[in-house]
């Protein structure tokens, strides 16, 4: 079993290809949308978190780079900017995975980037700019 | 057995000072009893670092060779109005102040606000300089009428913060009833009890420890965001008479102070500009204050923990703002605050700080460490601040 989040990023020419279908039905690879912004016409992104036996995640992951979707890992995407964090713990509440958790013994706050399904929920209330996000997200 | 703080500073001087944080304290006392504690123990150190919006820095800027009057005229630093009410090269600039071209939340709710007197103090302390812009009416021994020029603190006379309320004893925890999302000073509260914010470090917070201000006064010397500072008043809002629970720490926001320190001598480790979307800006600082070991009272005072002080649940969108509905929904700990759930209306609630308890540890351990080196003394204040039965209120 394979597990893996990854943003697809979309070229205008394949946004109303039905890739998803393809994958899920040819593929036999699990997907779990996250997070969509997909206008027909323009460019789209998506998290995904795709699963199923590691062969049909990775042929899977050849197959949208054949059609030419660009697969980055999630990563990438946000930032916990940790000399700019003060560990106020304002952003626990709002992080629904617990990517960012706090130790409560020593009370300070880190990013797990595995668990972010990037919301965005914590870039909007946190207080000192500690998190960085990729402008296109916006 | 008393102790003075003239006794104690002896001891910081020859190095044999004992000096615990407020939160070290608590189980030394447990072990050893609050008399031996007294005995053993000369200083305790609080900490909080926390965005505190009453905050803000006086300027006194160097005259060019035309000297000019900004008293009565403008001033802006980065485009941020200060206060030129005052004399030729005095002004002020308090942390929330925002440029006039800022959209605030008037273009899409909620504002962002990224830029504004909070981070024009940032920027200063960073090294950084900052474009003076100002206005003069000009007069016979001040005839320039415009300057705009880049300035740093070298091209200042002085240039202390100044926050007229800091430090409350206590604070709201903030609730959402509503069924919509609100933008607040407390946060993004979600719909519906979505969310708990607090702003405290509890048994680290400087006032939760002296509940009855018997060693922090007027003249009390502080660590301020890196410096040394000093208590010089009562915080505005100073209100002692608050109810209190048999510890003598109060149930409802409570005492503040009045902090001045030069702004030179601080640093970015201790001090934060911070954008508070849909509501606005302010700075966060960091404050630490000793508490001399005077007696075995002090010492249950610095002892108090987590779990003995209590702090009202108060709903942020209609009593706080309109004075509509209970004043008071619950009342929690803050041990409950800090284990990251309270229970409300019987809800889990999920709860998130905006004062940092981590941050509030390093300034407490760092003032022990000053306090230790012998690079710290302790102050006798020179009055009080008003008590609790002195009938000192505030209606806010
Ligand atoms: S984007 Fe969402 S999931 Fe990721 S860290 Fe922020 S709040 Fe958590
Ligand atoms: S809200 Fe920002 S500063 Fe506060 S703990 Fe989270 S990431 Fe750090």
């Amino acid at each position: 079993m394979k597990q893996t989040k990854v943003v697809l990023n979309f070229p205008e020419n394949i946004v109303e290809d039905p890739v998803t279908y393809h994958l899920i039905v040819d593929y036999g690879v699990q997907v779990n949308i996250l997070r969509a912004s997909i206008d027909p016409g323009k460019q789209g992104m998506m998290v995904v978190e795709l699963s199923g036996e590691e062969s049909q995640v990775s042929h899977g992951l050849n197959y949208l780079e054949q059609v030419g979707v660009q697969v980055e890992s999630l990563a990438e995407e946000i930032r916990h900017l940790e000399d700019r964090c003060a560990s106020c713990t304002s952003c626990i509440p709002h992080c629904p995975t617990q990517a960012l958790e706090v130790d409560r013994e020593s009370w300070y706050v880190s990013f797990e980037p595995d668990k972010c399904i990037l919301c965005l929920s914590c870039l909007e209330v946190c207080i000192y700019s500690a998190i960085s996000v990729k402008e296109r997200l916006y | 057995m008393t102790k003075t703080i003239e006794e104690i500073n002896a001891k910081i001087r020859s190095g044999t000072a004992v000096v615990l944080t407020a939160e070290e304290i608590i189980d030394v006392v447990q072990e050893k009893g609050s008399k031996k504690t007294a005995r053993e123990v000369d200083v305790v150190t609080t900490g909080t670092f926390a965005p505190m919006c009453s905050s803000g820095a006086f300027f006194n800027i160097k005259q060019p060779k035309d000297k000019m009057k900004l008293g009565g005229g403008f001033a802006t630093l980065n485009d941020v109005p200060a206060y030129a009410g005052l004399a030729a090269a005095d002004i002020y600039i308090g942390a929330t102040a925002l440029p006039d071209g800022d959209p605030r939340n008037s273009n899409s709710r909620p504002g962002k606000f990224r830029y504004g007197g909070a981070h024009v103090i940032e920027d200063l302390v960073a090294g950084k300089k900052v474009t003076l812009k100002g206005g003069a009416y000009g007069t016979d021994c001040y005839p320039r009428k415009s300057r705009e020029q880049l300035i740093g603190l070298d091209d200042m006379n002085d240039a202390f913060m100044f926050n007229p309320r800091n430090c409350y004893q206590n604070y709201n925890v903030a609730v959402n009833l509503s069924d919509k999302p609100i933008y607040t000073y407390m946060g993004k509260l979600k719909p519906k009890l979505g969310n708990a914010y607090y702003c405290s470090a509890g048994q680290l917070s400087p006032l939760f420890n002296d509940p009855h201000y018997r060693t922090i006064g007027i003249g009390t010397r502080i660590f301020f965001c890196g410096a040394e500072g000093y208590v010089v008043w009562p915080g505005t809002q100073h209100n002692p008479g608050a109810a209190r629970m048999e510890n003598d720490t109060p149930l409802t926001p409570a005492g503040t102070i009045a902090l001045i320190g030069d702004l030179r001598n601080m640093s970015l480790k201790w001090l934060r500009a911070v954008s508070f979307a849909g509501y606005g800006l302010t700075l966060s600082v960091a404050i630490g204050v000793p508490i001399p070991i005077l007696d075995e009272e002090i010492v249950r005072s610095v002892s108090v923990t987590d779990n003995e002080l209590k702090a009202p649940v108060v709903d942020y969108s209609e009593f706080y703002p309109r004075g509509e509905g209970a004043a008071k929904i619950g009342e929690v700990t803050y041990e409950e605050l800090k284990s990251g759930s309270i229970r409300i209306k019987d809800q889990d609630v999920p709860t998130g700080s905006f004062s940092s308890y981590a941050k509030a540890r390093e300034v407490a351990q760092h003032l022990k460490q000053l306090i230790q080196n012998g690079d710290f003394y302790l102050t006798q204040w020179q009055a009080p601040l008003p008590g609790a039965n002195t009938g000192k209120e505030a209606t806010i």
